[in-house]
C-alpha cells in the first residue's frame, strides 16, 4: 500500500531546517526575518512530521532509501512508532525553544545571535535524522553531526569557561562514538552482515555470549550522549550554554538522542528476546540503575540550578534506559514513552531556570527563596514540571513510571522496583524544596519584593504551554503511548 | 577514436614537452609559464578522464610505445587501479597549479620558470611511474620524479636546502635498492616487463634471489613513501618547501610509492608467495601499527602546521601499508580506497595551510588565531578537510577507516584496529585544538566578555579559493559514491587468490 504523503517525506523533515541555515546567515542583518526563518522552518518540519503520524499509527513502516555506501548498507531513512515518537517531541519542541530563544537572546542581547540559530537549525536536523534512522550506519552518521553542529552552541560566550566545557563535551562524545561505538558497530556489521534494525534481533543464533556482552557493554558506553556513568560529566559541564540551547539540546536533543540510539540498539540490533533470553539485560539495568541512584545523590548536593537539573537529567536518561534495558514489553513502552514525559517536563525546568536567569540574573537555588512572589507563573511552571519528573500525578511522568515499574514486575527484576522508588524519593527531595522555598517562606526569609515581574513574554508563553503538555499528557498520552506500542510490536 | 587511444601516451608526454615549452617560452615572457602549465595539464587531465572511461567500458588497455612489442619495448599498461591513481595525480596536479598561481608569485616570484618547469616534469615523472608495464622504466621515471621533487622542495628557505639534501640522500638510497631488487629479478628471470615477471615467477618460487630482490623492491619503496621507521627524510622536507610545492609532492609522492608497492605485490608478485610463502603479514602489519601510532604522536608534539600535517601523513602510509598487508581482499580494497581519500585530503589541508601562509605570512599554530572570522570560506574547507582525516561520515575518510578496521577484524588483527582508531581520536585532538584557538582565540576573555575583538574578512584570492573549495566538495562526494568507485573501479583490480 502506498503511504498517503510522498516517498521523500521524512528526508524533506530532515533537510527542512538544513535548508533554513544559509537562509538564516543571509539574513543576519535583519533579526526580525531571521527569526521568522527559523520558525518557519520549524513550522514545515512540525508539518512534515505530522502528515506522517496517522500513517504510522495505523501499524505501518515507511522507509526511503538515499544511496548506497557500502554493499548492502546504505543511508536508509526508516519512520515507525519509536522514531515518530521522538520526532514528534522534537519537532515540537524545537518551535517552542525558537521562541523562547528568541526572547532570551534578546533579552540579554548576545553576541553572534546568527551564528547561534545557524547552529540551533543545522542540530535538529541532525536530531531527526538520528529519529528517522533505518539502519546503525545512518543512525552514527547522524549523530556524529548532531556532536559537531552543537559544539558551537556549547561553547557560544567564547570565554575561558565556555572553551572548558566545549572541551569536555567533544572529548566525551567524539572519544567514545569513535573508541567504542565505531569498532562495535563494524563488528556487529562482519557478524550479522547487515546494520539495518529488526525488532527480532540482527545476530545470528550463533553468537557467543561472551561477544554479545561486550558488544552491548561498548554500545551503551560508547553512545555517550546518554549520559551512562561513568560518562556522564560533559552533561553538567556543558551547562555554561546559553539556556535555550540547555533546555532544548541538553534535555531534549541531545541527551535524548543518546537514549534513542541506545534505545534502538537494545530494540533493534540485539532484540529484547535475545536480551531477556541471555540474561544481558540483567547488566543492562545494573549499569543503569547506578547511575540513576549516583546522579540523584550527586543532585541533591548542587546549588547551582541548572547543575541541579543537569544530574537530574544524567538520571532520569539512565531511568529510560532501566525501561528499555528490562527487556519486557511494558518496560519498553515505559522507557519510550518516558523520553516524550521527561522531554517536556524537564524543557519546562529548563525554561523556568533561563527565566529566572532572564529576569533576575540569579542562577544559584540559595538566592531562590521568595522568589515565588516575584515570578509565580514561571514557579508554578516549574511546580508542575518537577511533578511530571518525579512521576506524581497529575502529571504525564506517572504514566511512564508507572509502566516501567510494571516492566520490571513482567521481567521478573524485583530489585529494579526499589531503584524506581529510592529515585522517586531523591526526585522529590533534591526538586519540592526549591518550589517550597520560593512560596511559603516568612518576611524575612524572602529576598524578593511580593510584585509581579516576570521574565519577557517570549520566554514565559513557552514554559506555560509546555508546564501544560506536561499536564496534559497525564489525561491523554494516547498519542504516545500507541506510538510506544508500536515500535514494540512483534511481527 | 584514434585520439583517445592516444590519450594514454599523450598523458605523460603532454606535460613532458610542455615542461620544454615552458622553459624556452618563460626566456620571452614568464607570464606565459602558467598558461601553458595549465592547458598542458588541463589536457592530461581530459586524458585520464578518457582512458579511465575506455578502461571502465572495455577492459585493461596495452600501449606500445614506438609500436615495439614487450619484452623488448616498454608497454605501457593502464587497468582499473592505475587508471584511477592516474585520475588522482592529474586532478590534484591541475587543483594545486591553480593554487600555485598567487602563492608562488609572492613565495617565488624570481623562480616562476623554473618552478613551473620543475612541475610539469614531475606530474611526468609520476604519471610515467604510475602507467608504466616495465620494472625498469619504473624506476627512471621514479628517478625524474624524484630528481625535479628534491629541487622542487630546494626552491624553499634555506631550511629547505638541508631538508632537501636529506631527501636527496634518502631518496637514492630508496631508488637504488628498488633498481638493486629489478636487477635480481633480471637476472633471474630475463625480463623486465611486469605481466611477463608474473608468469615467470611462480616457478621460482624457493630462489633465495626472488626473496632478497622482493625484500629490497619493497625497502626501497617503503623509503619513498616514508614507512616507519624510514620516514626519517619527510616531515623538513614538505615542511620547509615552498607551499605550491608541498600542495603537490605532500598529496602525490607517497601515493603513488604506495600504488608501486600494491602494484609489485600483487602484479609482479603474488599474494601466494608474499602471505603463504613468505607469511610477513604478521611482520608489516604490526609496522605499520606503530607508523600509525609513532605519526599520530608526533603530529600531537608539532607546533607548526604544516609538520604536524607532515606527521599525520606518516600516520596515513601506515594506514595504506598496513591494508594491503592484511592479506585479504577487504583491506586491500580500503588502502587503495585510502590512495584515493588521502590524496584528496592531504591536498585540502595543504591548501588551507597555503592560504593561511599566503595571507599572514605565517604557519604556526597561533596563525590559525579568529580564523572562522578571518577568512571563513578557507575555515569551511578546513573544516571539512579535518572531518575527513578524523574519519566523520559521511566524508571519505570514514569509509577508509570503515574498509580497513573490517579487514582488519576479519584477520582479527587488533593492534590494527586500535591504531587506527587512536589515529582518528589523535586527529580529532588536534584539529579541534586549532579550532579552538580559531574559535577562541589564543587567550579567551575571562567572564561573560560578548564583545570579541572585531576582525575584518581577509579572505585568500579566487584561485585559491576555487579549487579548496572543490577539493573539500570533493571529500564528500567520493565519500557519498564510496560504493560506485570501489565496484566499478577498485574491486575490478584486487588480485586473484588473495
Amino acid at each position: 500500500m502506498h503511504p498517503p504523503f510522498p516517498t521523500a517525506t521524512p528526508l524533506l523533515a530532515i533537510c527542512s531546517s538544513l535548508v533554513a541555515v544559509p537562509l538564516i546567515a543571509l539574513s543576519g542583518k535583519k533579526p526580525n526575518l531571521r527569526e521568522f526563518w527559523t520558525l518557519l522552518a520549524g513550522a514545515i518540519k512540525f508539518c512534515l512530521v505530522i502528515s506522517m503520524a496517522g500513517w504510522i499509527l495505523a501499524g505501518n513502516t515507511h522507509t526511503f532509501e538515499l544511496w548506497q555506501f557500502l554493499p548492502g548498507l546504505s543511508i536508509k531513512l526508516t519512520v515507525d512508532g519509536f522514531g515518530m515518537l521522538f520526532a514528534l517531541v522534537a519537532s515540537s519542541l524545537w518551535i517552542l525553544t525558537s521562541v523562547y530563544s528568541i526572547g532570551y537572546m534578546r533579552g540579554l542581547n548576545e553576541h553572534a545571535q546568527t551564528r547561534y540559530f545557524c547552529f540551533f537549525a543545522l542540530s535538529l536536523s541532525a536530531t531527526i535524522g538520528v529519529a528517522f534512522s533505518g539502519n546503525l550506519l545512518t543512525l552514527y552518521l547522524f549523530y556524529e553531526l548532531l556532536s559537531l553542529s552543537t559544539y558551537p552552541l556549547v561553547t557560544h560566550h567564547q570565554d575561558t569557561e565556555a572553551r572548558g566545557g566545549g572541551r569536555k563535551y567533544l572529548a566525551y562524545l567524539l572519544s567514545t562514538s569513535i573508541g567504542l561505538a565505531l569498532p562495535a558497530m563494524l563488528v556487529t556489521y562482519s557478524l550479522a552482515g547487515t546494520l539495518d534494525f529488526n525488532v527480532l534481533g540482527i545476530f545470528p543464533e550463533a553468537t557467543a555470549k561472551s561477544t554479545l556482552l561486550v558488544l552491548l557493554v561498548m554500545f551503551i558506553y560508547g553512545f555517550a550522549k546518554a549520559g551512562v556513568m561513568p560518562f556522564h560529566s560533559w552533561l553538567p559541564g556543558a551547562m555554561v550554554a546559553p539556556t535555550p540551547v540547555s533546555a532544548l539540546l541538553h534535555a531534549v536533543a541531545v541527551v535524548k538522542v543518546g537514549v534513542f540510539s541506545i534505545g534502538r540498539i537494545l530494540t533493534g540490533i540485539f532484540g529484547i528476546n535475545l536480551l531477556a533470553a541471555q540474561n544481558l539485560n540483567t547488566v543492562v539495568c545494573v549499569i543503569a540503575g547506578f547511575t540513576v541512584i549516583v546522579s540523584s545523590l550527586i543532585a541533591l548536593s548542587q546549588d547551582n540550578l541548572k547543575r541541579r537539573l543537569a544530574f537530574s537529567t544524567v538520571g532520569q536518561l539512565s531511568y529510560i534506559i532501566l525501561g528499555i534495558g528490562l527487556a519486557s514489553i511494558l518496560g519498553v513502552q515505559g522507557g519510550m514513552l518516558h523520553i516524550a514525559m521527561h522531554a517536556f517536563g524537564k524543557i519546562t525546568l529548563f525554561f523556568c531556570a533561563g527565566a529566572i536567569f532572564v529576569a533576575t540574573g540569579k542562577k544559584y537555588i540559595s538566592e531562590m527563596v521568595g522568589i515565588g512572589r516575584r515570578m509565580p507563573y514561571t514557579m508554578f511552571a516549574f511546580f508542575l514540571g518537577s511533578l511530571s519528573v518525579i512521576g506524581l500525578p497529575p502529571a504525564g511522568g506517572l504514566i511512564s513510571k508507572f509502566l516501567m515499574v510494571r516492566g520490571a514486575l513482567q521481567a521478573d527484576l524485583w530489585w529494579v522496583l526499589v531503584i524506581y522508588l529510592v529515585s522517586s524519593f531523591l526526585n522529590a527531595a533534591y526538586f519540592l524544596p526549591i518550589v517550597y522555598k520560593a512560596f511559603f517562606c516568612s518576611e524575612e526569609e524572602a529576598l524578593f519584593e511580593k510584585k509581579v515581574d516576570e521574565a519577557p513574554m517570549c520566554c514565559v508563553l513557552p514554559l506555560t504551554i509546555t508546564a501544560g503538555i506536561s499536564i496534559g499528557l497525564f489525561f491523554y498520552p494516547n498519542l504516545f503511548y500507541s506510538l510506544a506500542q508500536i515500535a514494540i510490536a512483534m511481527p | 577514436m584514434i585520439a583517445s587511444e592516444q590519450a594514454v601516451a599523450l598523458m605523460v608526454v603532454l606535460p613532458l614537452l610542455s615542461a620544454l615549452v615552458i622553459n624556452m617560452a618563460g626566456w620571452f615572457d614568464r607570464r606565459l609559464c602558467f598558461p601553458i602549465a595549465l592547458f598542458a595539464l588541463l589536457g592530461s587531465c581530459c586524458s585520464a578522464f578518457i582512458t579511465v572511461s575506455r578502461v571502465i567500458k572495455s577492459g585493461v588497455i596495452h600501449y606500445r610505445l614506438g609500436g615495439w612489442a614487450p619484452p623488448m619495448g616498454i608497454e605501457y599498461v593502464v587497468d582499473h587501479l592505475n587508471a584511477l591513481v592516474l585520475v588522482i595525480i592529474f586532478v590534484v596536479s591541475l587543483l594545486a597549479l591553480l593554487f600555485s598561481y598567487k602563492s608562488i608569485q609572492v613565495e617565488l616570484p624570481e623562480k616562476i620558470l623554473q618552478f613551473y618547469t620543475l612541475y610539469l616534469l614531475l606530474v611526468a615523472g609520476l604519471a610515467g611511474m604510475t602507467i608504466t608495464g616495465d620494472a625498469f622504466n619504473l624506476y627512471v621515471l621514479m628517478e625524474i620524479s624524484a630528481l625535479t621533487s628534491y629541487a622542487l622542495i630546494a626552491l624553499g628557505d634555506k631550511r629547505a636546502l638541508v631538508a632537501s639534501f636529506n631527501y636527496i640522500i634518502l631518496g637514492t638510497i630508496g631508488a637504488s635498492l628498488y633498481l638493486l631488487g629489478v636487477g635480481h629479478l633480471y637476472i633471474m628471470t630475463g625480463s623486465l616487463n611486469m605481466a611477463d615477471l608474473q608468469t615467470i615467477l611462480p616457478a621460482l618460487l624457493d630462489a633465495r634471489a626472488i626473496a632478497v630482490a622482493f625484500v629490497l623492491v619493497m625497502g626501497g619503496v617503503w623509503v619513498k613513501m616514508a614507512f616507519f621507521p624510514m620516514h626519517g627524510w619527510l616531515p623538513n622536507a614538505y615542511s620547509y618547501a615552498p607551499s605550491s610545492t608541498s600542495c603537490l609532492v605532500a598529496p602525490l609522492m607517497t601515493k603513488v610509492s604506495v600504488y608501486i608497492m600494491i602494484r609489485m605485490m600483487f602484479s609482479v608478485f603474488n599474494p601466494n608467495y608474499i602471505f603463504v610463502y613468505l607469511d610477513w603479514g604478521r611482520l608489516v602489519v604490526p609496522l605499520a601499527t606503530v607508523a600509525i601510532i609513532f605519526g599520530s604522536i608526533s603530529a600531537l608534539a608539532q607546533k607548526d602546521l604544516r609538520k604536524m600535517l607532515t606527521y599525520i601523513i606518516v600516520a596515513e602510509v601506515g594506514y595504506m601499508v598496513g591494508g594491503a598487508w592484511l592479506a585479504n581482499v577487504t583491506g586491500l580494497t580500503g588502502a587503495i580506497y585510502h590512495i584515493l581519500a588521502d590524496a584528496m585530503m592531504t591536498l585540502c589541508l595543504f591548501m588551507v595551510v597555503g592560504a593561511i601562509i599566503y595571507k599572514l605570512k605565517d604557519s604556526s599554530m597561533d596563525s590559525m588565531e579568529f580564523i572562522f572570522r578571518r577568512m571563513p570560506v578557507t575555515s569551511v574547507v578546513f573544516v571539512i578537510g579535518a572531518f575527513a582525516m578524523i574519519g566523520i561520515p559521511p566524508t571519505c575518510g570514514f569509509f577508509s577507516k570503515w574498509y580497513l578496521i573490517s579487514g582488519a577484524i576479519e584477520t582479527s588483527q587488533w593492534h590494527y584496529i586500535f591504531a587506527l582508531l587512536f589515529s582518528s581520536l589523535v586527529n580529532a585532538f588536534v584539529f579541534f585544538r586549532l579550532f579552538e584557538i580559531g574559535f577562541f582565540g589564543k587567550k579567551p576573555a575571562d567572564g561573560h566578555d560578548h564583545h570579541a575583538p572585531e576582525i575584518a574578512v581577509s579572505e585568500a584570492p579566487v584561485t585559491m579559493l576555487v579549487p579548496m573549495v572543490l577539493t573539500a566538495l570533493s571529500l564528500i562526494a567520493i565519500g557519498i559514491y564510496t560504493n560506485e568507485i570501489v565496484t566499478v573501479l577498485i574491486t575490478k583490480t584486487l588480485p586473484v587468490g588473495l
